[in-house]
């Protein structure tokens, strides 16, 4: 089995992260802003894990365990938040709720 | 006996306390027991102990009795003590009596009114000042009192403070005698570092032997204190306050404006006879400035519909009077007309107060008439009002005072023709609107529906009145009519005699035939000029003069131009100066720096995560590289 090297490991997370980011900042349905929260947890969780197999160490895969259960709990969370967004504004836009800005 | 002084201005404040601080949860009734009987028991403490005073004159002619010390400092001890002396008797004695009787009537007249128990507060807390007033040993303790009438003055003007023409009217009289009471003050500050005291009997006993008579000092101090008289008592030119503040209920007219606190200023100057003696100069302005506001006061009342203005402008005028004599040097015979003008004056003012219910409060005499027969005896006590305050002929006691007045402005060394004749004419113009008001308010045709009679509680007050005026002459007849000088006589150990240059009986009988005779002139032509229409009347009401006349000569314009609008005018320019900037840019920065903050919370989610992000990405940039 060929060893990844880290960098690149490490460049794959970056470029999920950033597609994630961009995903979170660009989308306005707010299923693929979460779907974009999910993808720079896994780039991160990804990171974890090239940096256990570099030095051998079950730290990583622990810690991607860890990162799991927490996106597990957040989309939970998340998609009862997005039922709830859906009754109020009828709209899965998230620029529609901005009833607390400051009113000019 | 004496040792019940304290209990004159006491019984009055206890009242008002009562009353102000319970006063919403008492019944009527019960207001009306305690407003009227505190004064009216300070009455009978004050007759008894002017009984006292003039069958068994005490040592000195003068009851002191030491309260407490305000403060005592190396330079300036200020005692409060109450002094009654000749001077204070009689002042005390109208101040209660007529106070007690205004108190009756008033429980009549504000009947029906929401304030009734404020109403008494604040005339009960009103008598008390002008005890403390009257009563005051020391100008400190004086000035407490004349502050206190001036606050009772402007509460009762504006006590129906839901009409804002009130509030004005109220705010107007405060001010205008506030200018007065600046140069009072100052007048004392003056006589506190000439003298290191307040007290006023030892200034009195001390000014001539300090200054010099004519000295400048002493003319200054007494032009100051003249200032505070002037601004107090109406007179020019600081007369505009007194007819707005015919806004306040009739009995207040009455008891305030018409037979106490307006006659401060006269109280004030005869009090402190020895600082005028001393500045002859301004005894002069005195008597001229007297003469001048008994015309021109005089005047506007001829022009004026409404009944209480008229009796405004009339006690200017008499104040004006009062004025004059203190400016010849006649105290006594100032202070005598102060007693029949208290009379009269509060008689006349209670009676047109019975017409105004009577009316549903109108006030304007064209809108009246015909009401002799409706209301005889409101009818028959104006009468006797009007003819004392025309000084008709031996009835009434408005003669012997105003004859006194005008004999010794004539005759005294410091009086002259002019201001003799000045009193005559103002004379002539009395007789003639006080019978302008008599003619247009009872003769003629009926143009008001009469609502009920005159209540007891009125009929009392006007019916005693009525009675004390007829018969206050005989305390002062003159050598022509049996020469029984009482008045005077009682007044000798506080009051200096005037100074005569020529007094002989045939003298006075001349003046008095000449005066009397104008008077007689006057209302017979009052009689053809108002009892029936008259051609004359109707060409000149509306006319040029009769409106300058009806705006009081036009003083509140010339305020309003000259002092008020400049005014205005630089503190609109100066609200915008360069030292305010100071303080609105603060202002502007902080509005400025909160509105770029605000763009901010635009409430975007997606801005918020940038945001987020991007600051993530400054902090690794900072923490790599920096």
């Amino acid at each position: 089995m060929a060893i990844i090297p880290l960098e690149d490991g490490l460049l794959l997370a970056t470029a999920l992260f950033v597609l994630g980011f961009a995903g979170l900042v660009v989308r306005r349905n707010i299923i693929y802003v979460l779907m974009s929260v999910e993808i720079m947890l896994n780039a991160a969780g990804l990171a974890f894990v090239v940096a256990g197999s570099r030095w051998g160490q079950p730290d990583g895969q622990i810690m991607f365990l860890v990162i799991l259960t927490m996106a597990a709990a957040e989309v939970a969370v998340g998609l009862a938040l997005v039922l709830r967004f859906y009754r109020q504004f009828q709209t899965l836009d998230v620029d529609a709720a901005d009833t607390m800005r400051e009113r000019a | 006996m004496d040792r019940a002084l304290w209990l004159l201005p006491a019984l009055p404040l206890a009242g008002f306390l009562i009353l102000a601080l319970a006063g919403r949860g008492l019944p009527r009734a019960a207001a009306s027991v305690i407003g009227v009987g505190s004064v009216a028991s300070s009455a009978i403490v004050a007759i008894l102990l002017a009984a006292r005073f003039i069958t068994s004159p005490p040592e000195g002619h003068a009851v002191v009795q030491p309260l407490w010390t305000f403060f005592d400092l190396p330079q300036l001890r200020v005692e409060a003590a109450l002094r009654l002396d000749a001077l204070s008797v009689v002042m005390v004695l109208v101040v209660t009596v007529v106070g007690a009787l205004i108190h009756l009537y008033s429980t009549a007249y504000m009947r029906d009114d929401a304030g009734y128990a404020r109403f008494f507060a604040y005339m009960n807390l009103f008598v008390a000042a002008m005890l403390t007033l009257v009563l005051a040993d020391d100008l400190f303790f004086l000035f407490l009192g004349w502050e206190g009438v001036g606050l009772c003055s402007y509460l009762l003007i504006g006590f129906w403070y839901d009409d804002p023409k009130n509030g004005q009217a109220a705010s107007k009289a405060f001010l205008v005698t506030r200018i007065g009471d600046v140069f009072l003050a100052i007048g004392m500050f003056l006589l506190v570092s000439e003298f290191g005291t307040l007290h006023i009997a030892t200034l009195l006993e001390r000014a001539p032997q300090v200054w010099a008579a004519g000295s400048g000092i002493a003319l200054a101090a007494a032009l100051l204190l003249l200032g505070g008289a002037l601004g107090k008592s109406g007179q020019l030119p600081l007369q505009v306050w007194l007819p707005d503040a015919m806004a306040g209920p009739t009995p207040v007219s009455a008891l305030i404006h018409a037979a106490t606190m307006v006659t401060a200023g006269v109280y004030l100057i005869a009090r402190m006879n020895g600082i005028f003696i001393l500045a002859p100069t301004a005894q002069t302005v005195i008597a001229l400035v007297g003469a001048a506001t008994l015309l021109l006061a005089g005047a506007c009342a001829l022009a004026q519909r409404d009944i209480k203005r008229v009796l405004a402008y009339s006690t200017i005028s008499q104040i004006g009077y009062m004025f004059l004599a203190l400016g010849v040097g006649a105290w006594s015979a100032a202070l005598f007309h102060f007693f029949t003008h208290a009379l009269f004056k509060a008689l006349l003012f209670m009676a047109a107060g019975a017409i105004i219910v009577a009316l549903h409060h109108e006030q304007d005499m064209f809108h009246m008439g015909g009401l002799r027969k409706r209301l005889p005896l409101v009818f028959w006590t104006f009468l006797v009002g009007a003819i004392s305050l025309s000084a008709l002929p031996l009835i009434g006691a408005g003669f012997y005072s105003k004859d006194m007045i005008l004999f010794e402005a004539g005759t005294s060394q410091l009086g002259s023709p002019a201001l003799w004749v000045a009193g005559v004419i103002g004379a002539f113009i009395t007789a003639l609107y006080t019978f302008r008001m008599i003619f247009l308010v009872f003769f003629g045709a009926e143009k008001h529906e009469v609502h009920g009679g005159t209540s007891p509680a009125m009929a009392v007050p006007l019916v005693v009145l009525a009675v004390a005026t007829t018969l206050a002459g005989l305390l002062e007849l003159p050598r022509t009519l049996g020469h029984q000088p009482r008045f005077s006589h009682f007044m000798e150990h506080t009051l200096p005699a005037a100074v005569l240059r020529e007094a002989s009986v045939r003298t006075e009988l001349l003046v008095q035939i000449a005066s009397g005779g104008i008077v007689l002139v006057g209302v017979l032509t009052a009689c053809g000029l108002w009892l029936r229409p008259s051609p004359i009347v109707r060409a000149l009401s509306g006319s040029r003069a009769a409106r300058l006349l009806e705006a009081g000569w036009g003083f509140d314009w010339l305020y309003a131009r000259i002092i008020a609008g400049p005014y205005t005018t630089f503190a609109r320019v100066n609200a915008g100066d360069a030292l305010d900037g100071a303080s609105t840019g603060v202002v502007r920065l902080a509005e400025g720096i909160a509105a770029g903050l605000r763009m901010l919370q635009n409430g975007r989610l997606r801005w918020y995560a940038a945001a987020a992000g991007a600051g993530t990405i400054l902090a690794i940039y900072l923490v790599v590289y920096a």
